[in-house]
């Protein structure tokens, strides 16, 4: 790729990214809300219908809308590669997200197969636009080969994974195809969580965390082999059941030791790091940060520990935690934190220009610290909750659901409060005031 | 032999620990030491945005061709960072800390992006198109 071609503009329309900003927290509140519809029911067992829904609300409609949307921000910036025709693509990806995480998030809730069947198609096409465009950014056209590109690619390809075994269960659920979902399930949730998520925080952490937080750098040694590591040991536990025992059992408790050990490397270094954060005032990406990597580190301990002791492998506590701990403690808390940074500082940087010097609200003008902070806390109280829940569902259930209710509704109003007052600024042509202060 | 990646991109770490200093001692609500410290963070920081101006751009778009390409982006860049530095001055005469506070989060965010794709991109860039680093970085070195 030429130089002359090579643009370093950062900036596809505030509509592009805004679209899925807005609508993830839509999906958290409509998760919360059926986990209080279904009630302690819901928690009686990992393969519950309601159970299956509210986590596909919460991992397509929730985590999948911010990733995308950060995704079509950070290509630019981190890879030198700007998304070509930012409007349709985005159209073509967030609208059959929308309904596709929808219909299946209500089809597992439901039971009913229509609304599975009708939310196949739609997904299948959002995350092809989305891989293609990812890939062919990063793979063909970036300017940057780093450890970053590098992990996001895997990412990627875990995602694929992560897709086909999806389509997969799909047809299986609906009675399409005679598969073992057990298994399948299994290997649809492994690279989803530690080959997807876990991959692409890494990989975005490398550049974030020192950055953004003025911490030192990753070593150099753990940004060179963590991510590939992690992404070789999936295989290894993806393939153990093709060998016989006891090579397979050995394998398996192998990788998966392995797994654990990494994603707890990636949670210590990096709280290291922070601690060592040159930057000290108050932060509260940084809380949400370090909330995640707190429950990602509790996860990979409770996993290997699961490992060891068959009782707790088969409880029904144990995927539940796991799942809670992951999703809600580290994923999600890792993706709104840096929501924040993301959405108040897209407001700043398309305002900025357009209204008179002087009057551009700034980034805590947009978000204040307070009503983050306020979020972050309803956030931290409802992983306790969550965790009873998966102990005594009757009555924590109400508890964790209020607690990720309240999240949700101050998630969604801190970011329909900057998107209003970008509007309004706008349309006034000078700043709109400073809420909040 | 230094690069001019190395060269310039330790500018930026030298001017973040600058930043840091200054946006804690206004966190702190010692208005005196923010002065001092955010004075000395905005000259480091209009030298280094100097040193590419007037040195390392000029070299680079003569060398590529293009005064149009990534060198453009990163000018306008600037420009919004000095406005910001402006406003950031105007916060601390008038002891507003929580003024300042929004608009330091704003310059970190701005300042981190642009020094990630310079250290990313244009420098590795840079390095390859530009023949003889030492005298770029000698001339970069006396600019005031």
């Amino acid at each position: 790729m030429s130089i002359a071609s090579l643009s370093l503009e950062q900036a596809p329309p505030i509509s592009v990214p805004f679209r899925f900003f807005l609508s993830a927290p839509l999906f958290l509140l409509l998760a919360a809300l059926a986990l209080l519809a279904a009630g302690p029911d819901a928690l009686q067992s990992r393969w519950t219908p309601a159970l299956l829904g509210i986590t596909h609300l919460l991992t397509l409609g929730c985590m999948g809308m911010v990733m995308s949307g950060a995704m079509m921000q950070l290509l630019p910036v981190l890879a030198g590669t700007p998304v070509p025709n930012p409007r349709g693509v985005a159209w073509a990806i967030h609208l059959p997200l929308l309904a596709g995480s929808a219909l299946l998030g209500g089809g597992l809730y439901s039971g009913a197969t229509l609304p599975i069947i009708l939310a196949v198609p739609l997904l299948a096409f959002a995350f092809a636009v989305f891989l293609g465009l990812s890939v062919y950014s990063l793979a063909v056209r970036a300017q940057a080969h780093n450890a970053t590109t590098r992990a996001m690619l895997m990412a990627l390809v875990a995602l694929l994974f992560t897709i086909v075994l999806g389509l997969l269960l799909a047809a299986a659920i609906t009675g399409l195809l005679d598969l073992p979902m057990p298994q399948l399930a299994a290997l649809h949730v492994g690279w989803g969580l530690l080959g997807w998520t876990a991959l692409l925080v890494i990989g975005v952490a490398y550049q974030v965390v020192p950055m953004f937080q003025l911490t030192p750098p990753y070593p150099k040694a753990v940004a060179r082999w963590l991510g590939g590591t992690l992404f070789a040991l999936l295989l290894l536990w993806s393939f153990h059941p093709l060998l016989p025992e006891p090579a397979s059992g050995i394998l398996a408790l192998v990788a998966a030791c392995g797994l654990a050990a990494c994603v707890a490397a990636f949670s210590v270094i990096t709280l290291r790091l922070q601690h060592k954060r040159r930057r000290k005032v108050p932060d509260i990406t940084m809380e949400f940060w370090r909330t995640g990597l707190a429950c990602l580190l509790a996860a990979s301990v409770l996993w290997l520990a699961g490992q060891l002791s068959g009782a707790l492998a088969d409880s029904t506590f144990y995927p539940l935690a796991l799942g809670i701990l992951f999703l809600v403690g580290f994923a999600l808390s890792v993706i709104q934190g840096m929501l924040y940074k993301i959405v108040s500082f897209l407001v700043w940087f398309h305002l900025q220009g357009k209204l008179p010097v002087g009057k551009t609200p700034n980034m805590k003008d947009i978000i204040s610290d307070r009503a983050a902070r306020r979020h972050w806390r309803a956030h931290l109280i409802s992983l306790p909750f969550c965790l009873a829940a998966a102990l005594w569902p009757w009555p924590w259930v109400y508890a964790a659901g209020g607690a990720l209710l309240l999240g949700a509704a101050l998630l969604l109003a801190n970011l329909a409060r900057a998107s209003n007052l970008y509007r309004h600024a706008l349309a006034n042509g000078h700043g709109a005031g400073h809420p909040e202060k | 032999m230094q690069t001019i990646s190395q060269y310039l991109s330790a500018d930026h770490h030298h001017c973040d620990n600058l930043f840091a200093d200054a946006e804690a001692a206004a966190s702190a609500n010692d208005i005196a030491a923010a002065q001092a410290k955010f004075a000395s963070f905005r000259r480091e920081m209009l030298q280094h945005l100097a040193k590419e101006e007037k040195i390392m751009f000029p070299a680079f778009e003569q060398a590529t061709g293009s005064s149009r390409g990534p060198t453009s982006v990163m000018r306008m860049e600037h420009e919004q960072m000095r406005e910001l530095f402006a406003e950031m001055q105007a916060a601390l005469d008038a002891k507003d800390t929580g003024t300042y506070a929004g608009l330091s989060e704003t310059l970190l965010i701005l300042m981190q992006q642009h020094n990630m794709k310079e250290e990313q991109m244009l420098y590795p860039m840079a390095d390859r198109a530009l023949r003889e680093p030492d005298s770029l970085i000698g001339q970069m070195s006396e600019v005031k």
